[in-house]
């Protein structure tokens, strides 16, 4: 079998785009591996001893997944990823309560499995109210307040946004949905291990988490559900029972083991490394700013992951930009839906202009990031957004001082 | 010698190591699919290989494939993705399809756990509502195989559509999505030789399927998340490897033949049909399976009771029900499977050990039989 010794080689380009995926850490492959090779046990297995030994994997695992965030290792559910947490919580949450409550509050810039779920809802006859957020990302917390119906079972709201990195007002969001009677779900897939998250401070009832945006494994998520007070929910896989019958199917002992050292080491090494993230966010903005104007953050820059900006470069095709800074990993989007050439929904539920939107970029710094590639970056960034400003006639009117808006183009 | 004789590959196979060597190029690789930059491209690359690997293995397109998390996930989706109101199963499916479709009508088995096509037939009939059947290619407890072409033909000319949970067959018998003219047909990685946490739903050309999953449009919208990447990639790998071999089938029919050497009485359950090469259901009259799996745990072997999924609980095995074994000695069935890497001295250290325990349980049995005649 090869060895995996280095994750990175030189001749990739700079990865930046850590909202997508992480590469997965040394550490937590080196955890796995046993589980890959002579512990290949079903965990389902009670007669001998391989099972037994995918079984204490596992629930290790679970254990350390539920420290992250506070949580009982009873409340933990393993799923193939956060998209599944997702589905399974909006979905099983509204299905088990929807004889008594039929509405679900979300926001405009949830990811895109939480909308779909909704829509999905939707045809369903349930009733979902999706909430603007204010310019700087931030959900108003007087809208929510006021969106609460005696119908309302679940409000959904992430905690760290994909694409703009904004913090949400976790703390008051779970306070007002405690007092309201009404169940708090966040999708944490871009909050868990980088930013603090204990569910009964936070009045968290279930919560979503990834592996593969943690350093650890894809294929792997987990879901938290409440004991107490007691969240129910409709499992969407049934068969075998796994997971206390919310989520059947042989448990992937080294993914759940992966996922478990994931977050155990972004629990120890949280706060250096978001010290360690915030100077580099900062060595890359002031970079940019430095040597270029007319570039906007898109999303609050104080409530926000220091592993992200969103930045758009007025009059430079994002597109364009793109191609030319083949040497750097970055999105123009969410990963998801970046195949596609429509302007970001979330930077558009920000009020940023479709012009403006179709500039920016998603730059994702993470637990590899050096300072030299930061450079590195912002070098190749100023080189390329000047090149493509001055071959641009909106720039030149621009610094002409000419309104671009007041243009009124003709058609030809 | 290995520290332990593994025989319990219907619950989960060891990882091949070219599916592992497939699983670290795609851990050391990253990136998401779905990003258009190098690193996105070239993980896509890795899931578009799979794909084809995993087609090929069942003589199909890449584009009928959906990769799930695993054969359950597939079963689910199948079940309510193909939007039939009416379902008929037959009553030796896994939880996963059971428990799937709750409301769906069972159909019998017969003695050696064979669908009763004419059972199908006269449910067919029944009703014009458009049904879906679902039958497995290979049981997982005793590897009985079942008549698909039969039942497709069956199901076809009633209007209806047919999955197929071909978990435990993949890799024993050939798995020919066209041949075997199914609608829907699922398989699970780690049961091959592949990596636990990843599998597949196969879909004819045409085949409707409203998904289970929704989000970011991933497996052309059919299963939304964030590709396993790894897990495709080892998957991909184990398909490759994994062709059906027939030195199983003569490693198992030596054991077979061992054991009922030891005990005469012992029964093998559904060898009056065609199984699968690498499994045996056998009880050992008068012997709780606990016993016996307890016993050749002791001994360094591995199988089960019956199959290994979330409860721990000893229960009676549905399976051998539907097939009308009688609950006493259903209770002293065991399941031994085979796999990629069994070897001849693991099979004999298991006949050893059962011989052993069978020896032990009836000298034990004498003494008490000896002391009530004493003592009456």
């Amino acid at each position: 079998m090869t060895a995996i010794t280095q994750i990175r080689r030189n001749d990739q380009p700079i990865y930046l785009d850590y909202q997508a995926t992480t590469p997965m850490d040394p550490r937590v492959l080196e955890a796995m591996m046993p589980y890959f090779t002579h512990k290949f046990g079903n965990s389902g297995s009670r007669s001998h001893a391989y099972g037994w030994e995918a079984e204490e994997g596992t629930e290790k695992a679970r254990a350390q997944v539920a420290k992250l965030i506070g949580a009982d290792e009873k409340e933990v559910i393993f799923t193939s990823g956060a998209t599944e947490s997702n589905n399974l919580a909006i979905r099983g949450v509204a299905e088990f309560y929807k004889d008594r409550k039929n509405h679900i509050i979300t926001t405009v810039t949830e990811h895109k499995c939480v909308l779909d779920t909704c829509r999905h809802l939707e045809q369903q006859g349930f009733e979902v109210t999706y909430l603007p957020v204010r310019q700087d990302g931030l959900l108003d917390l007087d809208v929510l307040r006021a969106a609460i119906t005696d119908k309302t079972v679940l409000v959904s709201v992430m905690a760290v946004n994909n694409e703009i990195g904004v913090i949400q007002p976790l703390a008051e969001i779970g306070k007002i949905c405690r007092e309201r009677k009404v169940f708090f779900h966040t999708d944490a897939a871009q909050a868990a291990g980088k930013i603090p998250l204990d569910v009964e401070a936070l009045n968290i009832d279930l919560m979503s988490i990834s592996g593969h945006k943690i350093y650890g494994p894809k294929g792997i998520g987990a879901l938290y559900v409440r004991r107490k007070p007691r969240v129910r929910l409709v499992p969407m896989i049934v068969g075998g029972g796994q997971e206390r019958g919310f989520r059947s199917g042989t448990l992937p002992t080294p993914l759940c083991v992966g996922l478990g050292e994931a977050a155990e080491i972004c629990m120890k090494e949280m706060d250096a490394e978001a010290k360690r993230l915030k100077k580099l966010q900062d060595r890359m903005l002031n970079g940019l700013r430095a040597k270029l104007t007319d570039i906007v953050v898109n999303g609050d820059l104080e409530q926000r992951i220091p592993g992200n900006l969103n930045i758009s470069f007025a009059y430079v095709e994002g597109e364009s930009l793109m191609m030319g800074i083949k040497n750097l990993a970055v999105s123009s989007g969410s990963a998801c839906t970046s195949a596609s050439l429509e302007p970001s929904y979330v930077l558009r539920a920000l009020g940023v202009e479709e012009e403006m939107a179709h500039t920016s970029l998603r730059i994702g710094l993470g637990r590899f990031t050096t300072e030299h590639e930061v450079d590195t970056a912002v070098d190749e960034l100023v080189r390329h957004v000047n090149k493509l400003r001055e071959m641009s006639p909106l720039w030149e009117m621009a610094q002409e001082g000419i309104d671009i808006k007041s243009i009124e183009w003709a058609a030809h | 010698m290995r520290p332990l004789a593994y025989l319990d590959h219907n619950a989960t196979s060891p990882l091949r190591p070219a599916a592992f060597d497939a699983m670290a190029e795609a851990m050391r690789a990253g990136g998401n699919p779905s990003s258009v930059h190098a690193s996105g491209r070239r993980a896509r690359a890795i899931v578009d290989k799979a794909r084809r690997e995993v087609a090929s293995f069942a003589s199909a397109e890449p584009s009928e494939i959906v990769f799930t998390s695993g054969g359950t996930e597939s079963n689910n989706l199948a079940l309510s993705g193909a939007g039939r109101g009416r379902v008929l199963v037959s009553a030796v499916e896994h939880d996963s399809v059971r428990r799937a479709a709750p409301q769906a009508e069972v159909l019998p088995v017969d003695g050696e756990g064979v669908l009763d096509l004419a059972a199908l037939e006269r449910a067919l009939a029944a009703s014009a509502e458009p049904a879906l059947v679902s039958v497995m290619l290979a049981n997982n407890e005793t590897g009985v195989l079942q008549p698909i072409a039969e039942v497709v033909r069956v199901a076809r000319s009633a209007g209806a559509l047919v999955h197929c949970d071909a978990v435990q067959a993949a890799g024993k018998v050939p798995v020919d999505l066209h041949d075997l003219g199914v609608d829907y047909l699922s398989l699970s990685a780690h049961k091959i030789g592949g990596p636990t946490g990843v599998g597949a739903l196969f879909l004819r050309k045409g085949a409707p399927l409203s998904p289970a999953l929704h989000g970011g449009g991933q497996e052309s919208n059919r299963r939304a998340g964030t590709e396993n990447v790894a897990g495709i990639a080892g998957f991909g790998a184990a398909a490759v490897l994994a062709t059906p071999g027939l030195d199983l089938a003569v490693l198992r029919d030596s054991l077979e033949f061992s054991l009922v050497q030891i005990a005469p009485t012992a029964r093998f359950f559904g060898v009056g049909a065609r199984r699968l090469c690498n499994t045996s259901c056998v009880s050992m009259p008068g012997v709780p399976a606990e016993t016996q799996v307890m016993g050749l745990d002791l001994a360094g072997v591995c199988i089960s009771a019956g199959a290994a999924c979330s409860s721990g609980k000893v229960q009676r095995s549905p399976v051998l029900e539907a097939m009308g074994v009688a609950a006493a000695e259903a209770a002293c069935a065991i399941r031994i499977s085979l796999g990629w890497n069994t070897e001849s001295t693991d099979i004999e250290r298991l006949i050893t050990a059962w011989q052993d325990l069978y020896i032990r349980v009836r000298q034990s049995d004498i003494f008490h039989t000896g002391s009530r005649a004493r003592a009456a």
